[in-house]
C-alpha cells in the first residue's frame, strides 16, 4: 500500500471538489472493499476522500411509497428499516445475506453498488485480468471459472458482481443519484453497470469523479411480497454462486405482476426481464416458472466448468417463484 | 492543503483518550496492536475475512482491519480489554470462559465482541439471514441457535469451537434479559 | 522455609474432573500476549517478499531504490543472506523443508517461494517495500498437474512403510461375491489456523531469543541451532500462547528470516507471515487420489483389501501423506495391501495436518465400506463389527486396548441407528432430502521424549516447567490436574509453566502425541517430589527440584497396536436443486485412553469434528494451472466451516485406558476428525442415493450428479 493523502468531507460539493479530477483519488466509504483492494495492491489510491461523515445516512419517504436511501446508510441500517422490511422484504433479506454482522456495519449503499469483483485473478496482482490491468487477458476463460458468468459476459471478462444488495435494487427499479462538479445527476440501475465487452475495466456509467449520493426505490406494491434466496459454498459469509430476488403479485391464480433479478451470474445484478415477460399474465404454475426461467436463460452461455449455475438459477427462480405463489395463495 | 501522508489523531478507546501521529494507511487493527500495546485485538487475516479483530466502534461490531485508523477519529472504540468492569467479566466474557467457548483463544476477543454486538443487535430487533419474516409486523425473532449461529458467522474459529460459543451467546444473552419485574 | 505437605488434600483426583482453561480469563480478556504482540524496544518489522513464477531462477534482486524508501533498513536476499546448514536430520527424523531454509540460491522451485525480506521501521513502511521490490526471473515451464496416471509416480516410505502385502489379491476378489472399486479424492487443504505465523528475534547477551508461535519450543529451537550451527545453549524459542497449529507450526521462512534480519541489523526483528503467505509458505495437505478395491463373502466378510493412495509433494521437500495408514490398523482380509506413492510436482511443500494419513485415508476406506455394506446388503456397523480384526491386520501385533465395538453400540443407541431405513433417497423434509451415516475412526497412540522439572516452592506451591505447547489443546490445564493428582496436591496450589525451551526438551504438540508425552514427564517429576517430601524435612527458598527424563521408559515400551478409536455418526440434508447440503447433527463416540479434563477434551474432539465437516463440504484450494499459484489463496476463497455449517454436534466417550501409560491416555487431538468426513458423504448417499467420491461435496457437485426425484 502506498502512502496517500487523507482528506475528511463535511459535504457533498466539498467531497466532490476534493476528488477534482484526479484519477488517483478515491472516496472512502466503508472500506470494506476499497482498503481490502489497497492491501492486495489491487488499487493504490494517492489520495482518499473519506465521505463517510456527509449527511446522506437517512432513509426517507419517497413519492407514494418509494424510499430514498442516503448513500451513506449501512447495510445494517437498511436491513433494519422497517420501512424497507416492510414494502421490500427481499432488499433486507439480500443484505442479510451478505458479508458478515461487522461488514455489514461498516459497508455503505453506495460504496457497495461500487464493490469489485471477487474473481481470484482480479484480486492477485501477480496473474493477469483484464478488468485489472487491460490487455493482460483472462486467465479465468480457460482457468478457474466455477463460480464465474454465464449471462452478459465476453472472452474479456466473465467475472460476476459481488453485490446481493445490488440483485434486490436491481429488481425493484432503483434509481442511482450523483453528484458531479457540473451537478447532480440520476442512473437508473439497469443502466448503471456497462456492458462489458472489450472493456471490462469500465464498470459503470458514472461520470468521473461522481460521487453516489442515494438511491432511490420507486414505490413497488408487489415488492411487499418478495424474497431473496442466495446459494453459497457454505451457509453464511461467503459470495453466491447465484441468488436470486422475485417478487410477484397473483390474482386468481393469474400473474399480475412480477419482477425478477439473479445475481452471481453476470457482471453485474442481472434483471431477468425475458422471465418477467413470459410470466405477466400468465398462470402462476410452476411450468410457467420452469418456462419463464428457461426463456431468460436460454441467453446462457455456460463455460466448461460452470454449467451448472444454468441448473441452479433455473431451479432457484421456479422455487422462489413457487414459494412466492404459495405464500399468495395462503 | 498540501497533501500528507500522516495525521495526529485523538482515539477514544475504552473511555480513554490517547493522541498518535499515524501514517494514513495504518488500520486502527494496527494503531491498537502497534502502536497502544492493545493486543487483544488479533489479526487473523487483515483483509475481514475472519472477524478476529472485531471491536466495538460506536457500539457496533465493526472489522478494525478495514478500518483506517485516521478514519477512526471522534468515533467511541471498545475493544475485549474494555468489557470487564475491573476484575468483574462482561457475562459474555464469564459464559465463553465457564463454557470453554474457545480453545486457542486467537478469535476469542473478536468472538466476544462480536457476541455483545450480536445480543444488542437482536435485543434491538434486528432480523438476520435465517429470520423466516423480516417484516416489522413479525417481531423480533427469538434467539434461538440457529439466529445466534448465523448472526456469529463473521467470526471464523478455526479450532471448532462453534457449538461451546453458541452455548456462550446464548447464555450471556439470557443473563441480560432483563426480568419483568426489572423492566417494570 | 515452610514444611512441605503433600498427600491426603485430594484423595479422589482431579483428573477426569472438568476444569475450565487455567489461562482461560487472560484468553477473554485479550490479556493473553501471542508471539507477534510482546512488545520490544527498537523493534524493526520485516516482510517476506514471494515469487511470482511458478519455477524458474533470480535473475536480479532491485533492491537499489527499495533501499531508498522511507524507514527501510535492509534488505535479505539469496546475493546476500548468511549460507544455512540444511544437510541435517531434525529431531522428528526428516530433514529440515528447504523451504524455511531462506535465500540460499537462486533457484524458484513453486509460486509463492520466499525470495526475499524487507525489514523496515513499521510494518506499512515494510509493506509497501515488498511490493515495491522488482525481482526478475528467468522463467521455466511448471508441472502442477496432479494425477494417478502420471508415469513419475513412486513408492514412498515417510513415517511409515510405502507398501505393505499379504496374499494374493486378484484370486481373493475374484472369489469374493461382492466387490467395490473405487476412487476416491479429497483436495488440497490448508491448516489455517486463527493466527498467522509470527515470530520476532533478537540477541540478547550473547544468546539468540525467538519468540515465536510453535508446536514446540524445542523442536523450533534445535533447527535453528542446526540451522545456523550455534551452541545449543545459545538459542532459546519461547512460545508461551499459540493460536492454533494443526501440523503446521515449525520452522518455516519467518523465523530464520526473522533471526538473519536481527542478526545483521543488531536489533529485534518481528516477521510475521500475512494470510496470503500462509497458504504458500506454511505447509497443507496434499490432495490425495485413492483406489480402493474391496472383496467380500455375502457375509461381509473381507477376503480382498487394497487401499493405494497418491499425493504431492514439492521438487525440494518429500512429504508423504500415509493415506493408507488407516486400513492397516482397522481391517483385516486374507489378501491385504496397501501403497503409499507421492509425486513431484512444481508446488510449495506439504506438511503434517491434523491426521496426517488418517483424515484422507478414512474418507475414502469408511466410505468404500459404507458401499460394501450396501452391495452386502448388511446395516454398516454390522460389516464393521464382523470385520473386527484380533491382531494388527499388517503387524499381527495385539492391540492395547481396541474398544471400536463399543463406541459403534454406545453411538448407535444414543444416534438412534436401530431405526434407521437402510434405503437411500427416500426421506424428504420440504426441500431438504435426508439421511444419515457412520464411520470408524482410529488414530496411532505414541509419545515423545519428553524432560520435566517439578519444584517445591517454600510457601506450599509447586511449579512445573515443561517445555511443552499449548496450541489450544488445553494441554496448560491437562497437565496441571495430572501434576495436581502426582503430588496430591490441590491444583490452586500447582503452577504449570511451558512454551520455552529453556525447560529442557520435550517432545511437541503433534500427532496426538503432547498431553501424554508431557503428562508421562510430568507425572515422574512429580511422584519423586512427592516421594522426596513424604521422607520429610523443609524446602529451602530456593525450592526443591526434581526432574525427570521419559526416553528410557519409552524405550522400554512393548511393541502393540496402539490406538485411540471412535465411531462418527452424521445427519444430513441435501437440497439437489440448489446443490447445498447441511449437516444438521453430529455424535462422535471414542475410546481414547483416560480423558484428563473432559470440559476441554470435549471441546477438541468436537473441534475435529467440526474439521470433519468442514472437509467434507468446504475445504479445497484451487491452483490455477496457468500461474501454478493459487486461485483465491485467503479466507475468502478458501472456505472454513463458519458457525452456520456447523450444528449442534455431541462427543462422549466409553471407558478406556491405555494400561502401559502412568497415567493412562492414549490421545484425542486428531481422532475426532478421522471417519467424520465419511459420516458426512454416506450420510449423503443416504438422503440423495449419489455416492460422491470427490470432497468436498460442493454444491455444483451435487447439483450435476442430480437426485431423486421424490
Amino acid at each position: 500500500m502506498r502512502e496517500f493523502d487523507y482528506r475528511r468531507a463535511d459535504d457533498v460539493s466539498g467531497a466532490v471538489a476534493l476528488l477534482g479530477a484526479d484519477p488517483d483519488a478515491r472516496y472512502l466509504g466503508g472500506g470494506t472493499n476499497l482498503v481490502d483492494l489497497m492491501k492486495t495492491g489491487v488499487e493504490r489510491p494517492a489520495r482518499i476522500v473519506d465521505v463517510r461523515a456527509l449527511p446522506l445516512d437517512r432513509i426517507e419517504p419517497a413519492g407514494d411509497g418509494g424510499l430514498r436511501i442516503g448513500a451513506t446508510v449501512t447495510n445494517s441500517d437498511l436491513a433494519a428499516h422497517p420501512g424497507v422490511r416492510d414494502r421490500y422484504p427481499a432488499l433486507t433479506q439480500a443484505v442479510l445475506a451478505g458479508a458478515s454482522g461487522q461488514l455489514r456495519n461498516m459497508a455503505t449503499v453506495g460504496g457497495n453498488l461500487l464493490q469489485r469483483t471477487r474473481c481470484g485473478y482480479f484480486t492477485d496482482v501477480t496473474k493477469p485480468c483484464n478488468k485489472r490491468a487491460p490487455g493482460s487477458g483472462c486467465p479465468a476463460v480457460e482457468g478457474e471459472h466455477r463460480n464465474h458468468a454465464v449471462l452478459g459476459a465476453s472472452e474479456h471478462c466473465v467475472a460476476v458482481h459481488p453485490s446481493d444488495m445490488g440483485v434486490a435494487l436491481t429488481a425493484f427499479d432503483a434509481v442511482v443519484s450523483y453528484e458531479t462538479a457540473d451537478g447532480p445527476g440520476e442512473l437508473p440501475l439497469a443502466d448503471f453497470y456497462l456492458p462489458v465487452g472489450d472493456t471490462p475495466h469500465r464498470e459503470t456509467a458514472l461520470p468521473p469523479g461522481a460521487l453516489i449520493t442515494g438511491v432511490t426505490l420507486p414505490p413497488a406494491p408487489v415488492a411487499a411480497r418478495s424474497r431473496y434466496r442466495k446459494v453459497r459454498e457454505r451457509a453464511s459469509y461467503a459470495f453466491a454462486i447465484g441468488s436470486v430476488a422475485g417478487a410477484l403479485d397473483v390474482s386468481g391464480g393469474v400473474v399480475r405482476d412480477v419482477r425478477l433479478a439473479l445475481g452471481a451470474v453476470a457482471s453485474r445484478p442481472w434483471r431477468a426481464r425475458a422471465a418477467e415477460r413470459v410470466l405477466t399474465g400468465a398462470p402462476a404454475t410452476a411450468e410457467y416458472f420452469a418456462a419463464a426461467a428457461d426463456a431468460e436463460l436460454a441467453a446462457a452461455r455456460p463455460l466448461p466448468d460452470n454449467g451448472h449455475k444454468v441448473t441452479l438459477m433455473r431451479n432457484l427462480v421456479v422455487s422462489v417463484l413457487s414459494e412466492l405463489a404459495e405464500e399468495a395463495a395462503r | 492543503m498540501a497533501p500528507s501522508t500522516s495525521s495526529t489523531v485523538t482515539l477514544n478507546i475504552n473511555g480513554e483518550k490517547h493522541t498518535l501521529s499515524v501514517d494514513h494507511r495504518t488500520t486502527l487493527l494496527d494503531a491498537l496492536r502497534e502502536r497502544l500495546d492493545l493486543t487483544g485485538t488479533k489479526k487473523g487475516c487483515d483483509q475481514g475475512q475472519c472477524g478476529a479483530c472485531t471491536v466495538l466502534v460506536d457500539g457496533r461490531r465493526t472489522v478494525s482491519c478495514l478500518q483506517l485508523a485516521v478514519a477512526s477519529q471522534e468515533r467511541e472504540i471498545t475493544t475485549v480489554e474494555g468489557l470487564a468492569e475491573g476484575e468483574r467479566l462482561h457475562p459474555v466474557q464469564r459464559a465463553f470462559l465457564d463454557l470453554d467457548g474457545f480453545q486457542c483463544g486467537y478469535c476469542t476477543p473478536g468472538q466476544i465482541c462480536s457476541a455483545v454486538a450480536v445480543i444488542e443487535e437482536h435485543a434491538a430487533g434486528w432480523p438476520s439471514a435465517v429470520t423466516e419474516d423480516v417484516r416489522p409486523e413479525a417481531g423480533p425473532p427469538p434467539l434461538t441457535p440457529e439466529e445466534i449461529r448465523e448472526r456469529m458467522s463473521g467470526n471464523l474459529c478455526r479450532c471448532g469451537a462453534y457449538g461451546q460459543i453458541v452455548q456462550a451467546v446464548a447464555r450471556a444473552a439470557a443473563a441480560g434479559t432483563p426480568t419483568e419485574g426489572a423492566a417494570a | 522455609m515452610t514444611t512441605a505437605t503433600t498427600g491426603a488434600a485430594t484423595p479422589t483426583g482431579v483428573v477426569g474432573t472438568a476444569h475450565t482453561r487455567v489461562e482461560g480469563r487472560d484468553k477473554v480478556t485479550g490479556a493473553a500476549r501471542y508471539a507477534g504482540e510482546i512488545p520490544f524496544a527498537g523493534l524493526a518489522h520485516g516482510w517476506l517478499v514471494l515469487s511470482t513464477v511458478a519455477r524458474g531462477r533470480i535473475l536480479s534482486v532491485g533492491t537499489g531504490p527499495v533501499l531508498s524508501m522511507p524507514g527501510v533498513l535492509a534488505v535479505l536476499h539469496h546475493g546476500n543472506a548468511p549460507r544455512l546448514t540444511t544437510d541435517y536430520v531434525g529431531m522428528l527424523g526428516v530433514p529440515p523443508d528447504p523451504t524455511a531454509a531462506v535465500f540460499q540460491d537462486d533457484r524458484v522451485p513453486h509460486a509463492g517461494w520466499p525470495v526475499a525480506l524487507v525489514v523496515a521501521e513499521t510494518p506499512e513502511q515494510a509493506r509497501e517495500a515488498a511490493e515495491a521490490l522488482v525481482v526478475t526471473y528467468e522463467r521455466e515451464p511448471h508441472d502442477i498437474v496432479f494425477s494417478d496416471a502420471r508415469p513419475d509416480t513412486y513408492p514412498a516410505d515417510g513415517h511409515l512403510p510405502a507398501l505393505t502385502e499379504k496374499g494374493d489379491m486378484e484370486a481373493e476378489l475374484a472369489a469374493s461375491a461382492h466387490v467395490v472399486d473405487e476412487e476416491y479424492t479429497t483436495p488440497e487443504e490448508h491448516h489455517a489456523m486463527m493466527e498467522p505465523h509470527a515470530a520476532t528475534a533478537r540477541w540478547d547477551g550473547g544468546r539468540l531469543d525467538v519468540v515465536d508461535s510453535n508446536q514446540g519450543t524445542t523442536w523450533v529451537a534445535d533447527e535453528l541451532v542446526r540451522m545456523f550451527s550455534l551452541d545449543a545453549s545459545a538459542v532459546r524459542v519461547r512460545s508461551e500462547h499459540v493460536g492454533g497449529g494443526f501440523g503446521s507450526k515449525r520452522l518455516r521462512a519467518h523465523q530464520v528470516s526473522a533471526v538473519m534480519a536481527a542478526t545483521l541489523l543488531r536489533r529485534p526483528v518481528r516477521v510475521v507471515l500475512t494470510r496470503r503467505q500462509m497458504f504458500s509458505l506454511s505447509g497443507y495437505r496434499s490432495p490425495t487420489t485413492q483406489r480402493i478395491r474391496l472383496g467380500a463373502d455375502p457375509d461381509g466378510r473381507l477376503r480382498a483389501l487394497e487401499h493405494r493412495s497418491l499425493n504431492q509433494t514439492s521438487t525440494v521437500w518429500e512429504f508423504v501423506e500415509p493415506s493408507t495408514g488407516v486400513a492397516r490398523v482397522l481391517y483385516d482380509a486374507d489378501a491385504h495391501r496397501t501403497e503409499n506413492r507421492v509425486v513431484r510436482l512444481d508446488v510449495p511443500s506439504p506438511t503434517w495436518m491434523r491426521a496426517p494419513g488418517e483424515a484422507p485415508g478414512s474418507f475414502a476406506m469408511e466410505a468404500a465400506l459404507d458401499e460394501l455394506a450396501e452391495k452386502c446388503g448388511l446395516d454398516p456397523i454390522e460389516l464393521r463389527l464382523r470385520n473386527e480384526p484380533e491382531r494388527g491386520p499388517v503387524s499381527g501385533l495385539e492391540f492395547a486396548g481396541r474398544n471400536l465395538a463399543a463406541c459403534f453400540r454406545e453411538g448407535a443407541r444414543r444416534f438412534g441407528w436401530a431405526d434407521r431405513d437402510p434405503r437411500p433417497g427416500v426421506r424428504r423434509e420440504g426441500r431438504w432430502l435426508l439421511g444419515t451415516g457412520t464411520a470408524a475412526a482410529s488414530f496411532p497412540v505414541g509419545a515423545l521424549p519428553s524432560t520435566a522439572a517439578v519444584t517445591a516452592e517454600p510457601d506450599g506451591t509447586f511449579t512445573v516447567r515443561i517445555a511443552a505447547a499449548d496450541i489450544g489443546t488445553g494441554a496448560r490445564t491437562a497437565l496441571t490436574l495430572v501434576a495436581a493428582d502426582a503430588l496430591r496436591v490441590p491444583i490452586v496450589r500447582v503452577r504449570v509453566r511451558i512454551g520455552d525451551s529453556d525447560f529442557g526438551p520435550a517432545g511437541i504438540a503433534g500427532g496426538s502425541m503432547g498431553t501424554r508425552s508431557w503428562a508421562w514427564a510430568v507425572t515422574a517429576a512429580a511422584g519423586e517430589l512427592r516421594e522426596r517430601l513424604a521422607a520429610g524435612g523443609t524446602v529451602p527458598p530456593e525450592g526443591i527440584t526434581v526432574r525427570s527424563d521419559t526416553t528410557a521408559a519409552l524405550g522400554a515400551l512393548a511393541r502393540k497396536e496402539r490406538h485411540s478409536y471412535g465411531a462418527q455418526f452424521a445427519e444430513a440434508a441435501v437440497d439437489v436443486t440448489t446443490g447445498e447440503v447441511r449437516v444438521r447433527r453430529m455424535l462422535g463416540v471414542f475410546a481414547a485412553g483416560r480423558i484428563v479434563n473432559p470440559l476441554t477434551a470435549r471441546n477438541q474432539l468436537v473441534g475435529g469434528m467440526t474439521w470433519g465437516i468442514s472437509m467434507a463440504l468446504h475445504e479445497e484450494a484451487v491452483r490455477d494451472g496457468a500461474s501454478g499459484g493459487l486461485y483465491g489463496g485467503d479466507l475468502a476463497g478458501y472456505h472454513v466451516a463458519s458457525h452456520a455449517d456447523v450444528p449442534a454436534i455431541e462427543a462422549d466417550w466409553v471407558d478406556d485406558q491405555d494400561p502401559d501409560d502412568p497415567v493412562g491416555i492414549k490421545g484425542i487431538g486428531e481422532v475426532g476428525i478421522v471417519g467424520a468426513a465419511a459420516a458426512v458423504a454416506n450420510a449423503v448417499w443416504h438422503a440423495t442415493g449419489v455416492r460422491h467420491r470427490c470432497l468436498p461435496i460442493r454444491p455444483d457437485r451435487v447439483l450435476r450428479a442430480g437426485g431423486p426425484r421424490v
